[in-house]
């Protein structure tokens, strides 16, 4: 379970997809770098990320990692989303029979894990069926 | 002028019958249907509470307004499931859509009515010029106790609707509240579920609530039910307002555009906002509408909107809700629902 801290310097990414897009070469990194990996550039303008795509893999996770046993099982896939960025997010709404690569999927706000019933709630994306 | 500039809407995909639930408690399933006028309500699916679903109708409203989320200046949540106890939903809705730091937020709670007060509350902020944009959400994710009458009608929902001065789809005609100390309904505070006087919850409360402001709202504008296009109350169930819609001379017609209920349960402090955009959806400009919600405790807003011909512009810019309630649903039995609404006590 992240730390409050932890989840709160995610919360421009979790919560607006806010990426870096380098002014040199148009390179978008998400979560956003300090040096563009293409470039070496270190200057970059601050974009939001597309909330449609289509979902390039997927996989179903049966055996979950601490904090997420009772999901499981639970989609988990990667989405090139409509500006190019290839993003992993669960795959929520979707029947296990339905996921297919080339599915339309959209960015929604859920919950992502809460540190049991007393501790705080992180929040962020996962797609769904668009 | 002051109004609305943008509304939306958002309801979960998970449903539950009235039948899978009346099996479970060997209750009988058509005096329920017939009773309470439900079929299936709503339900939200574990990753989802007050606040997601608030975000996702804030969402829509923004895309319907066309503005930029930096422009809002309060942002007001409505609901009696805040996932916390203590921290505001406000925060994390704000953020999430961009709206922070120079942005007012604290939650509201008044049972089913909420969502109404911070509707006033937004609006007259942007009337009195403190914001230039105000942000208002009803949402809920309700339990009802397992095996009573309230839990085949308790269910998830959000409508959110922001306010501003320019570029209505529904300009503000009058708006009143009607409110008095009504122990109709309540929840202790550490206790799961609510409880309520039973028939106590009829005549002193819904009903007088809802025709005191009903009658001084018209009275104030010297409008009749024949001038009104809608009429949206307040839904627990499926009857009460077209009872009450009776009762003030609104007709079945004009009230059953809102009337979600039958499909979509209870949705507490989105009952009557949700009811609202379903009818935003269908209005045509010079529309008026009458909106009457009511909370237990207990106290009803009332709001007259007419609608602009700007509604023509933005309404498809958002899903619609009918859409929403109709649209790809999968139902749970009553295992897989008690799991979502965590109903099921587990080793700690």
């Amino acid at each position: 379970m992240p730390t409050p801290s932890k989840h709160w310097r995610e919360i421009p990414q979790r919560y607006r997809l806010e990426a870096g897009k380098c002014t040199r070469c148009g390179y978008v990194a998400f979560p956003p770098r300090l040096v563009c990996p293409e470039c070496g550039n270190r200057e970059f303008a601050p974009v939001k990320l597309a909330e449609t795509g289509t979902l390039l893999t997927y996989t179903v996770v049966r055996v979950a990692p601490g904090g997420f046993e009772d999901e499981a099982p639970y989609a988990v896939g990667i989405a090139e989303l409509a500006d190019g960025v290839k993003l992993t997010a669960q795959v929520a709404d979707c029947a296990f029979a339905d996921l297919k690569v080339g599915l339309k999927v959209r960015l929604e706000f859920r919950k992502l894990s809460e540190d049991g019933a007393a501790g705080v709630i992180a929040y962020g994306y996962k797609f769904v069926p668009a | 002028m002051a109004g609305i500039v943008g509304y939306g809407a958002y309801i979960p995909r998970h449903r539950i019958k009235v039948e899978e639930i009346a099996k479970v408690w060997g209750a009988d399933a058509p005096s329920y249907k017939k009773g309470l006028m439900l079929e299936e309500k709503s339900v939200p699916s574990p990753d989802q509470d007050t606040i997601t679903m608030s975000v996702e109708a804030s969402k829509r409203a923004i895309k319907r307004a066309g503005i930029d989320p930096r422009e809002i200046g309060a942002v007001y949540v409505g609901s009696e499931s805040h996932p916390y106890a203590v921290k505001p939903s406000g925060t994390v809705v704000a953020e999430a859509l961009g709206a922070t730091p120079d942005c007012h937020t604290a939650d509201f709670e008044f049972a089913c009515k909420a969502g109404t007060e911070g509707m006033f509350v937004a609006l007259n902020l942007v009337k009195a010029g403190a914001v230039k944009y105000g942000l208002a959400v009803g949402a809920d994710t309700s339990q009802g106790a397992p095996g009573d009458a309230l839990e085949y009608s308790a269910s998830a929902g959000a409508a959110a609707y922001l306010f501003g001065n320019d570029d209505l789809l529904a300009e503000e005609v009058a708006t009143c509240a009607f409110m008095t100390d009504t122990p109709d309904f309540w929840r202790r505070e550490y206790q799961y579920y609510p409880r309520h006087g039973g028939r106590f919850t009829g005549d002193p409360a819904y009903f007088k609530h809802i025709i005191g402001a009903a009658e001084d709202i018209l009275s104030k504008t010297g409008l009749k039910p024949p001038d009104f296009a809608y009429a949206v109350f307040h839904q627990p169930n499926g009857k009460f307002p077209f009872r009450v819609g009776e009762m003030l001379g609104f007709s079945k017609k004009q009230i059953e555009t809102g009337w979600l209920v039958n499909k979509l349960g209870n949705t507490y402090s989105g009952s009557s906002p949700l009811g609202l955009t379903a009818i935003l959806d269908a209005a045509k400009p010079a529309d008026l509408i009458l909106m009457v919600s009511y909370g237990s405790g207990a106290g009803s807003d009332a709001f007259i909107w007419r609608v602009t011909p700007r509604i023509e512009e933005v309404r498809s810019l958002a899903p619609r809700t009918r859409d929403l309630l109709d649209g790809d649903k999968v139902y749970l039995e009553y295992g897989a629902y008690a799991k979502f609404r965590r109903k099921i006590r587990k080793a700690e």
